[in-house]
């Protein structure tokens, strides 16, 4: 038999029928959706007569644009609380599973996705949000789709797409102490550019990804996007076991055993053939910054700016205040973000509190720490983070996308920087006129208790 | 849902020379709250078009009177970023009917040809010859014949091919709906359905099979 590719295992097993000219009707296992991107797909149905084809496969949360603080109170901003409320009303009348704002399981969409057990290993997963590719760390087909697109799953539980080309990233070697995915996902789109990966699904590979835990994968792969792939996969290993192991909804099935037994298949043969392939050396990796105004504009905390004529990257610079040849290095900072779909889990704020145990906040700063949903809230209580982030002068708020992408009120002010862990420096995206560092828990730790930007290798080898 | 049919258009061309171009510039998140589909037009690159105070930025290619037409000539990688089709509803919604650049960010894309907005893929140094033409002469017009897939700039330019996925190109010809299509192959996708089931006995969660 032909080596087969992960990627290709898994979407060949989903086609329903191939459309003449290279399309196919793909089935769809596990469909989310949120307040922004879903209503006008509900309408759609509703001016066809069509009802919800199969409600049980679509799990509903709200995240986007709600308030991180006092969510027991109804959401002052009208049209935000419009929003929520009709997808409330959607899925009550669909018959679809809701997390709403004070139910103890909701959060981010891609946070509670695999928290809650809906994310399986070898499902095809589609969510109205380009961060779907978050669940291909657990050796699934995850990508974002369109409102047109989120209304033929409901309608039909299938889209037509075109199969994309395939790549794979190896990345072997160990990472250095106070670097972590979120440094190696930075330093590989910043090798490789914003659309460098345009047009193809990525398996990431090598020892470096295979000694990541489930957390740190979601984190490789949700930024997938921001080399222009459509999605990241990884294959099913002992590390996906485990997280499974303990999330009781999966364990608990009567079929978990041939579930794993079947999931054993779920990597790339050997032999198998990417239509591109690319190599990086992990130990040669340093804590990442982003410098522009895409996240392909990064480099190494330590560097300096680089140089171009290009009129794009001139205009990004301006936006940035910043100028080529610089060093960001003790740049001061005004606002710190933790949180997202990218590092907002419980290692994220592991990651962040080890840091500021035992430093205080530093003058000046504004730190938005928002955990990515309620179980990681939850968890952040028990395990005392949130009385170390206290005594460290910082406060845990309540799960939501927040400063991500600055729906709600957790904006950052015009001119503002903000190193920010989440996944996109656009202009804008954090606030009109708002200046985005992607970063680190660790960098953005380091940040916070400092007021300027700093490798936080200097202060854990304190 | 029967849609508006593309098939020649000749126009003049609204430059934008910029490079990944993002869908939070196109429309910016806070004007995502609404949930219709229509009015996105207003805010379609709001943070360029508009200055702080809210009057136009007369910098602007939009605020400039000279540009206007069907066509949006942009830098590589447009669209590029979040997958809100509010991006496409947006431009669309302004009047435009095409988008012309070197590559297109894969969900931009699709959400485009969903909507009847074509996107139109040239060489990069085509493209940026384009760019240059229609920056300096607003009145170049251009001509899209997309069952010929070929784009050139009118009266005599040499006519270049873009490529399209023939399905994508009838549906939007033909101002065909996917929906429509998936609604029609509903026994289809139930067979598929029950095929899966019988393979793996796995119909616990769910009114059907899940996963590989």
């Amino acid at each position: 038999m032909t080596p087969k590719t992960l990627f290709d295992k898994i979407w060949d097993s989903h086609v329903v029928r191939s459309i003449q000219g290279g399309s196919d009707v793909l089935y769809i296992d596990r469909h989310y959706i949120h307040e922004v991107t879903s209503p006008q797909a509900f309408e759609g149905l509703r001016q066809r007569g069509v009802s919800v084809f199969r409600p049980r496969k679509t799990v509903a949360t709200a995240d986007h644009n709600i308030p991180t603080t006092n969510q027991d109170q109804p959401i002052k901003d009208e049209l935000s609380h419009l929003q929520v409320e009709k997808l409330e009303e959607n899925c009550r009348e669909s018959g679809i599973e809701y997390f709403g704002l004070n139910d103890p399981n909701n959060g981010i969409v891609h946070v509670i996705g695999p928290e809650l057990g809906y994310t399986l290993p070898g499902m095809t997963i589609v969510c109205g949000d380009s961060h779907t590719s978050t669940h291909g760390a657990f050796g699934t087909i995850a990508f974002g789709i369109g409102t047109s697109e989120v209304e033929m799953v409901l309608a039909s539980q299938c889209i037509v797409q075109s199969k994309p080309k395939k790549m794979r990233i190896t990345i072997n070697g160990k990472l250095q102490k106070g670097v972590s995915a979120k440094d190696m996902i930075l330093y590989i789109i910043s090798q490789i550019s914003s659309g460098g990966a345009t047009g193809y699904f990525v398996e990431y590979a090598g020892s470096a990804i295979e000694s990541l835990n489930m957390e740190e994968r979601m984190t490789v792969c949700n930024m997938s996007i921001e080399m222009g792939a459509r999605g990241g996969l990884i294959a099913v290993d002992l590390t996906t076991y485990e997280y499974l192991n303990r999330i009781p909804a999966v364990s608990n099935r009567h079929d978990f055993k041939s579930l794993l037994l079947k999931w054993r298949a779920l990597k790339s043969d050997e032999g198998a053939i990417f239509d591109h392939e690319l190599q990086f050396d992990a130990g040669g990796i340093k804590p990442m910054i982003t410098y522009g105004t895409n996240p392909g504009m990064g480099m190494a905390v330590d560097d300096t700016i680089p140089h171009s004529e290009s009129a794009s990257y001139i205009k990004s610079l301006d936006y940035m205040g910043f100028r080529p040849g610089m060093s960001l290095k003790g740049h001061p900072v005004d606002y710190v973000f933790l949180g997202s779909c990218t590092n907002g889990r419980i290692e994220d704020l592991r990651a962040f509190a080890s840091l500021v145990k035992g430093r205080q906040k530093a003058p000046g700063i504004t730190a938005l720490i928002v955990p990515g949903s309620k179980k990681v809230e939850q968890q952040a209580v028990e395990e005392g983070l949130d009385t170390i982030l206290g005594e460290a002068g910082f406060e845990l708020r309540q799960p939501g996308c927040s400063s991500c992408l600055a729906m709600n009120e957790d904006k950052i002010p015009a001119g503002k920087y903000a190193v920010s862990t989440s996944n996109r420096n656009f202009e804008g995206r954090q606030g009109p006129g708002s200046r985005t560092l992607l970063a680190s828990p660790l960098t953005a730790a380091a940040a916070a208790v400092t007021g300027v930007i700093t490798d936080p290798r200097d202060l854990l080898n304190e | 849902m029967q849609k508006k049919k593309f098939n020649i258009l000749e126009t003049t061309c609204v430059p934008l020379p910029l490079e990944n171009v993002d869908t939070d510039q196109i429309i910016p998140a806070r004007f995502l709250n609404a949930t219709s589909r229509e009015g996105f037009s207003e805010n379609l690159f709001r943070d360029w078009r508009y200055n702080d105070s809210g009057s136009a930025n007369e910098g602007f290619v939009l605020n400039d009177p000279r540009y206007k037409g069907e066509v949006l000539v942009a830098g590589r990688n447009f669209g590029c970023g979040s997958s809100r089709e509010h991006a496409v509803w947006a431009v669309s919604d302004y009047g435009f009917r095409a988008v012309v650049s070197s590559f297109f960010a894969d969900i931009f894309r699709s959400n485009a040809l969903n909507n009847g907005l074509l996107p139109v893929i040239v060489p990069e140094d085509y493209l940026n010859n384009l760019l240059r033409i229609v920056t300096d002469d607003p009145g170049t017009r251009v001509r899209i014949d997309l069952e010929k897939q070929l784009f050139s700039v009118l009266p005599d330019g040499e006519p270049v091919k873009f490529d399209i996925d023939p399905y994508r190109k009838e549906c939007i010809m033909k101002g065909l709906d996917d929906v429509d299509y998936l609604l029609s192959i509903r026994d289809i996708i139930k067979a598929f359905e029950l095929r899966n089931a019988l393979k793996y006995e796995n119909r616990d969660n769910g009114h059907h099979p899940e996963g590989w």
